[in-house]
C-alpha cells in the first residue's frame, strides 16, 4: 500500500522533469504537418490540479494505511504519522529532484487548507458548551496569547542579549516580538488533531480549542503590527502607532466576528428559500461560510474567527431549513474536506521540513524558544485560571491546567506566518523558520504522543459518552428557566439572565425571520430529542435484526429495560386481543383461532421482513432531484414501519394509554391522514376497524415537516383559518380495543404485502393494514414514497396477476376526480398530504378488497406523482375538495362516536 | 468592613438565616437589599404579585410554578428567611467539605437532592410525589411552546415518562426523578455563582 502510494507520488514528479526537458512534442511547428498525433502527452495542462488531487490521494491513502494498524494509531496520534510521513516523502522528493519541490505555500494554506478545518469546527462546534465557557476561552484567547507572545519574545531577546543566542542571529527586539507573536499562538489544527484522539472531558476541551480558534484574532494583530513596526524600523515607530496597534486588535477580532455573523445571517436567510432546489442547499453553506473566510480576510480581518462565527451562527437556522439529506450532505462533505485538509497540512509540514536552504539552525535559539513556550504557557495557564477561578462555578483544578498548559499545541498557522516574512526585513528569517519547525515537531509530535498517556496518569476526567434521554433534555431546560427565574428573583443580571433574553429574542425575532415557517414550528429541542431518540431506538432495533414481534424487541434500547415488557409477546398479544379486536361484525364471522391468526401474522411479518430487490428500477437521470435508490427506500421503510409498530405496541402494551384526546390542531398534514381514515370508515361502515391507525396518529405526526414545506404558504394559512375541529374521540374501550388491533396489523403497506397471500388472509380483513400505511409519512420521504408504492403496488398487482386471481382494486379516478371509490385508497392518500389536500390518489391497500379488477391507468401514475411532490403544483387544484371531504369527515366521525 | 458588618446586623435574625443556609454575609446582605427593594410598601413580607412584578418573570415559562414554590403550604406572605431559604437551594456547593458535615444536621439546602426535588416540586403540581404523565404534560406544554402540536407532546410526555418510569406506575416518583438525572451535573447545572 504504502509502496502504491510512493509510486503514485513518484509518478508526477517524473513528468515534471519530463516535461522540464525540451523534449521534442508531437505536433511542434517544424513537423505539424506530419499528421494527426494519436498520442499527445500534455502534462503541463493539467499539472496543477493532477498534483492537487494526488497529494490528496495520497494523504488519503497514507490515512488508509495508517489506519489498518489499530494498535499504531492508538498509541500515535495521526498527525504525527502524518507529519512523519511528508518528512520522508519530502527525502524522496530531495532525492529525486535535487531540490525541494513541494512545501507548504501560506498562500495556499490559509486560503485552501485552513477555511474548511476551521468551518468545520465552528460548524459543530458544541454552541451551549461553547457560551458557557466563553470567558475563559476569551480569557486564554487573548490574554493568554498577548502574555506569550509577549513574553516569549522578550525572553528571548534576553537570551540574545545574554550572548546565549549566537550572534549570527540578527534580531532585535522588534524581531524577537515578531517571532514570539507567531510562535505563541495555540495551533487549532493541532490541537483537534490530537484532542480528538485524547477524548478529555468537555469543559477542558472547549476551553482549549475555543482558545485555539479565537486567538487568531490576537496572533494576526500582534503578526501584523509587529511585522510593520519591524518594516518601519524601531526608530519610525510613534506612540500612534503601538494606540494603533491596540485599536486594530478590537478593529480585527470585532470585525471578524461581524463579518461571521453578517455572512451567517444571509447564510440562513437564503436556506429558508431553497425548498424548490434542495439540492444546492449543501453547497449554499460552503459557498457562504467561504465568502465570510474570503471577505475577512480581503479586509485584513480575522479571517479564522469570521468563519468560525459564520457557522456557529448559522447552524441553527441551516440545520433547521435545509433537508435531511443536505444535512447528512454538508456534514460529510465538512468532514472530509477537513479531514483532507488537515492530512495535507500535516504531510506538507514534514515535507518542507526537509528543504534544508530555507532555514538555518542555533541551538540557543531553538532551545531557547523551546523551553520558553513551555514555561511561559504553564505559567500563563496558572495565573488566568487563578483569577477565572475567582469566577467560575466549578473551578479549573490542577490536573486541568496541566492538561490546558501541555495541550497549547503549535502547528502550521505558526508555520505558515514564519515563511511569510520577508527576509530582507527580518534577516533572522532563516533562524526563525528552523525554530519553528522545530517547535512545531516538537509540540506535534513529543507532546501528541505524550498527552495520551498524561491524560491517564493524571486520570483527567475523560468524557463521558452517554446518549442523551428526553428527561435529561426537559430538565435541562427546566434548570435554565429556574436559574433564569432566580437570577431575576435576586436582582442580578447574569449569565443565565442574558442567556434566557437572547432565547427569547431568538425565538421571537430571529428564528421567525430566519427559519422556514414550517421548520420554525417544528424546531424545539425537546422535540428533536424526541425525534432523533425515536429514530435512534429504530435504527438499533432495525439493526438488530428488526425481530418486531418478539419480546425482546419491545423493549426500547435507549430505556432501561424492564420486566413488564416480556408479557407483551406476539403469542400474548394475539391471545388477549382475539375477541376485542375486531368489531366488525363480518371480521367476527371470519375470526379463526388463535393459531390461524399467527400464521398469518407471521406470513406478513415475514414478507413484510424478506425485502426483495426491486425488479425494476427507475433510472434517475435529473440532475436537480436525487431519488432515493431501493436500498434506501427498503431501509426506510423498514425502519419506519418497526419503528411505529413498536411505539404502539409499546404504548399499548405497557400502559394501556388511549389517546382520549385526539384533537389534531388545525394542520393539514396530521388532519388528512384522519380525513383518510375516517373516509374508509365512513364507506366500509366499519369505524371500529380503523381506530387502530388513529391511535397512531401521535406517532404519524411526529414528521411532518417536510409535507408541509411542500404545500404553499397559502394553503397552509387557509387550512389555519379553517378551523376545523376534527375530534376522532371515541371510548377508551374501543381506542383501546383498536389499538391492539394495530398492532395486530402487521401487513404494512402494499410494497410488503406478499405476493401470494395466505389462504386466510383473503379472509382476515383485520390485515387490511391501513394503520400501518401512515407510517410512510416520513420527514423525507413525503416525496418520492408515493411513487414507489406505487410501483411496489404494481409489482404485486402483476405477480398477483400471474396468479390469476385479481385480488384487488385499482382506482381508476386516480388522482383528480373526487367522487371516487372512496374505500379503497385512503391511507395511501394520506402519504400524499403534502401536494395533495385531499387523500386524492390511489391504490388498494387491501386485499380484502379483492375481486375488482386493476385499473390500467396506475401506470401513469407514478410519472405525475413524480414532479409533482418536488413541484408541488397541485396544490391549488385540490384545495377545495379537500377542504369539504375534511369536513364531511369530521360529521362523520361525531356520528361514528356517538 | 465595619460598616458592612454594621448593617448586616440590620438583617433580622443573620445569624441563624445564616447558619441554616450557608450563605456569606455579603451575600446575605445583599439578598436583603434586594428582599426591600422587591417589598413595594415596606410591608416586612414579599406577597405574590411582589414578585409577578419582576418583567422577567412574567415571560418565563416556568416564572409562576417558580413564584409558587417561594410560597409553600399555601402562604401568601413570605417573609426574609424564607425568601432566603429558597434561594439557598442555587448556593453552589461548597467543594472542601463534603464528607466533614456532621450526620446529625440536617442536609444542607444546596445539596444536590435538594436541588433537585426543588426542580421535582416544579413539576409536581398535586404534591402526590409522583409526576403523572398529566404533569408531564403540562410542563411540556409550557416549555414546548406552540410550535408543536398536542398530539405531539402526548407522545413527548408519553415517552418522557416511560423513560424514567421504572416501577411502571405510569408515573415518576422522585426516585426516578433523581436516577433520570443521575449523570447529570446538578450540583454545577443548578448553582448561581453569585450566591455564594
Amino acid at each position: 500500500m504504502l509502496r502504491a502510494a510512493l509510486l503514485l507520488f513518484v509518478l508526477p514528479l517524473a513528468g515534471v522533469r519530463a516535461a522540464e526537458e525540451p523534449t521534442p512534442e508531437p505536433g511542434a511547428p517544424g513537423e505539424s504537418p506530419s499528421g494527426l498525433a494519436l498520442f499527445r502527452w500534455q502534462w503541463h495542462e493539467v499539472e496543477a490540479p493532477y498534483l492537487v488531487a494526488l497529494w490528496i490521494l495520497v494523504a488519503s491513502l497514507a490515512k488508509i494505511v495508517f489506519h489498518l494498524s489499530r494498535k499504531v494509531t492508538s498509541l500515535v496520534p495521526e498527525s504525527c504519522l502524518l507529519i512523519l510521513l511528508g518528512l520522508v516523502l519530502g527525502g524522496i522528493v530531495l532525492a529525486v529532484a535535487k531540490k525541494a519541490e513541494y512545501q507548504l505555500e501560506p498562500g495556499t494554506f490559509f486560503l485552501f487548507l485552513l477555511p474548511p478545518i476551521v468551518l468545520d469546527s465552528g460548524y459543530f462546534m458544541p454552541s451551549r458548551l461553547f457560551f458557557d465557557n466563553l470567558g475563559a476561552i476569551l480569557t486564554y484567547a487573548v490574554v493568554g496569547t498577548l502574555w506569550n507572545a509577549f513574553t516569549t519574545g522578550a525572553a528571548l531577546w534576553g537570551l540574545r542579549q545574554a550572548g546565549l543566542v549566537a550572534s549570527r542571529v540578527q534580531a532585535g527586539l522588534l524581531d524577537f516580538l515578531l517571532f514570539g507573536s507567531l510562535i505563541s499562538a495555540v495551533d487549532p489544527v493541532a490541537v483537534l488533531a490530537v484532542f480528538e484522539e485524547v477524548h478529555v472531558n468537555e469543559t477542558l476541551f472547549i476551553i482549549v480549542f475555543g482558545e485555539s480558534l479565537l486567538n487568531d484574532a490576537v496572533t494576526v494583530v500582534l503578526y501584523k503590527v509587529c511585522n510593520s513596526f519591524v518594516e518601519m524600523g524601531s526608530t519610525n515607530v510613534r506612540t500612534t502607532d503601538y494606540l494603533k496597534g491596540v485599536a486594530s486588535l478590537f478593529v480585527v477580532s470585532l470585525g471578524g466576528a461581524a463579518v461571521g455573523l453578517v455572512f451567517a445571517f444571509l447564510l440562513a436567510l437564503t436556506t429558508r428559500f431553497t425548498k424548490r432546489v434542495r439540492i444546492i442547499e449543501p453547497l449554499l453553506v460552503f459557498l457562504l461560510a467561504y465568502a465570510a473566510y474570503l471577505t475577512a480576510e480581503m479586509a485584513s480581518l480575522s479571517a479564522i474567527l469570521a468563519v468560525t462565527m459564520c457557522g456557529l451562527g448559522c447552524k441553527k437556522y441551516v440545520e433547521a431549513n435545509i433537508s435531511h439529506k443536505s444535512r447528512t450532505a454538508v456534514k460529510y462533505t465538512m468532514k472530509t474536506l477537513a479531514s483532507c485538509a488537515e492530512t495535507v497540512i500535516f504531510m506538507l509540514l514534514g515535507i518542507s521540513a526537509v528543504d534544508s536552504s530555507k532555514w538555518a539552525w542555533d541551538s540557543g535559539l531553538v532551545l531557547g524558544t523551546l523551553i520558553f513556550i513551555l514555561f511561559f504557557r504553564a505559567l500563563g495557564v496558572v495565573l488566568q485560571t487563578w483569577v477565572l477561578n475567582q469566577f467560575r462555578l466549578v473551578p479549573l483544578d490542577k490536573i486541568d491546567q496541566v492538561v490546558m498548559s501541555y495541550g497549547g499545541l503549535r502547528g502550521a498557522v505558526a508555520f505558515a506566518l514564519v515563511i511569510l516574512l520577508d527576509r530582507t526585513k527580518v534577516p533572522a528569517k532563516d533562524y526563525f523558520v528552523a525554530t519553528t519547525i522545530v517547535v512545531v515537531f516538537f509540540t506535534v509530535i513529543v507532546q501528541g504522543l505524550t498527552i495520551k498517556p498524561l491524560v491517564k496518569w493524571l486520570k483527567v476526567k475523560r468524557s463521558e459518552h452517554h446518549k442523551p434521554t428526553l428527561n435529561q433534555e426537559l430538565h435541562e431546560h427546566t434548570f435554565d428557566h429556574i436559574l433564569a427565574a432566580v437570577e431575576d428573583v435576586v436582582g442580578h443580571h447574569g449569565y443565565h439572565y442574558w442567556r434566557d433574553r437572547w432565547e427569547q429574542f431568538d425565538k421571537k425575532y430571529l428564528s421567525q425571520l430566519l427559519m422556514r415557517r414550517s421548520a420554525y414550528r417544528i424546531r424545539d429541542q425537546i422535540w428533536d430529542v424526541y425525534y432523533r431518540l425515536n429514530i435512534r431506538d429504530a435504527i438499533s432495533f432495525v439493526d438488530q435484526g428488526g425481530h418486531v414481534l418478539s419480546s425482546t424487541g419491545l423493549t426500547l434500547p435507549s430505556m432501561p429495560s424492564r420486566n413488564s415488557v416480556a408479557e407483551t409477546s406476539v403469542t400474548n398479544l394475539l391471545r388477549e386481543s382475539g375477541s376485542g379486536a375486531c368489531l366488525d361484525l363480518q371480521v367476527i364471522d371470519t375470526v379463526r383461532s388463535g393459531r390461524d391468526r399467527e400464521d398469518a401474522a407471521m406470513h406478513h411479518l415475514l414478507s413484510g421482513g424478506l425485502y426483495k430487490p426491486r425488479r425494476r428500477y427507475k433510472a434517475s437521470c435529473s440532475r436537480h432531484f436525487i431519488s432515493e435508490d431501493a436500498q434506501e427506500r427498503q431501509d426506510k421503510e423498514v425502519f419506519q414501519q418497526n419503528m411505529k409498530r413498536r411505539l404502539e405496541s409499546f404504548k399499548s402494551t405497557k400502559h394501556n394509554i388511549c389517546f382520549t384526546k385526539n384533537k389534531p390542531r388545525p394542520h393539514k398534514a396530521g388532519r388528512k391522514k384522519k380525513d383518510g381514515v375516517a373516509n374508509a370508515e365512513a364507506i366500509n361502515g366499519k369505524p371500529a376497524r380503523d381506530l387502530g391507525f388513529q391511535d397512531t396518529a401521535a406517532v404519524i405526526l411526529t414528521v411532518e415537516s417536510e409535507e408541509e414545506e411542500e404545500s404553499n404558504s397559502s394553503e397552509t394559512e387557509k387550512e389555519d383559518d379553517e378551523g376545523i375541529i376534527f375530534v376522532a374521540r371515541a371510548t377508551s374501550e374501543v381506542l383501546q380495543k383498536g389499538k391492539v388491533s394495530g398492532s395486530l396489523e402487521l401487513c404494512p403497506s402494499p410494497r410488503v404485502i406478499p405476493p401470494s397471500p395466505t389462504c386466510a388472509e383473503k379472509e382476515l380483513p383485520w390485515k387490511s393494514g391501513h394503520g400501518d400505511l401512515a407510517v410512510y409519512v416520513s420527514s423525507e420521504t413525503t416525496k418520492i414514497v408515493p411513487v414507489d408504492m406505487q410501483m411496489g403496488w404494481n409489482q404485486s398487482i402483476s405477480s398477483l396477476e400471474s396468479l390469476a386471481s385479481p385480488p384487488c382494486t385499482q382506482d381508476p379516478t386516480l388522482t383528480h376526480l373526487p367522487p371516487r371509490q372512496l374505500n379503497v385508497d385512503e391511507p395511501q392518500a394520506l402519504l400524499d398530504l403534502s401536494s395533495d389536500p385531499r387523500p386524492s390518489f390511489a391504490f388498494p391497500p387491501s386485499l380484502a378488497k379483492a375481486g375488482r379488477s386493476r385499473s390500467e391507468s396506475s401506470a401513469d401514475i407514478p410519472q405525475q406523482q413524480e414532479l409533482q411532490p418536488l413541484m408541488g403544483h397541485k396544490d391549488h387544484t385540490h384545495l377545495s375538495p379537500g377542504t369539504a371531504n375534511s369536513h364531511w369527515c369530521i360529521h362523520f366521525n361525531r356520528g361514528g362516536r356517538l | 468592613m465595619g460598616a458592612r458588618a454594621s448593617h448586616a446586623a440590620a438583617v433580622p435574625g443573620a445569624e441563624r438565616i445564616r447558619r441554616e443556609t450557608g450563605f456569606s454575609q455579603a451575600c446575605l446582605l445583599r439578598l436583603h437589599h434586594r428582599f426591600q427593594a422587591l417589598d413595594r410598601n415596606n410591608k416586612g413580607y414579599l406577597s405574590r404579585v411582589d414578585l409577578q412584578q419582576i418583567g422577567a418573570l412574567a415571560v418565563n415559562p416556568l416564572g409562576d410554578r417558580i413564584i409558587d414554590s417561594f410560597f409553600p403550604d399555601g402562604n401568601h406572605q413570605l417573609d426574609f428567611p424564607g425568601f432566603v431559604r429558597v434561594l439557598a437551594h442555587f448556593r453552589p456547593v461548597d467543594e472542601e467539605d463534603p464528607g466533614v458535615r456532621d450526620p446529625k444536621q440536617p442536609e444542607p439546602l444546596n445539596s444536590r437532592m435538594n436541588k433537585l426535588r426543588f426542580a421535582f416540586q416544579l413539576y409536581d403540581l398535586d404534591r402526590d410525589g409522583k409526576i403523572s404523565r398529566n404533569e408531564m404534560l403540562q410542563v411540556l406544554r409550557l416549555m414546548v411552546g406552540v410550535q408543536v402540536t398536542e398530539e405531539q407532546l402526548e407522545s413527548i410526555a408519553d415517552r418522557t415518562v416511560q423513560e424514567a418510569d421504572e416501577d411502571g406506575d405510569g408515573a415518576v416518583s422522585f426516585l426516578e426523578f433523581t436516577k433520570s438525572l443521575e449523570k447529570m451535573n446538578i450540583e454545577q447545572k443548578m448553582s448561581i455563582r453569585i450566591l455564594k
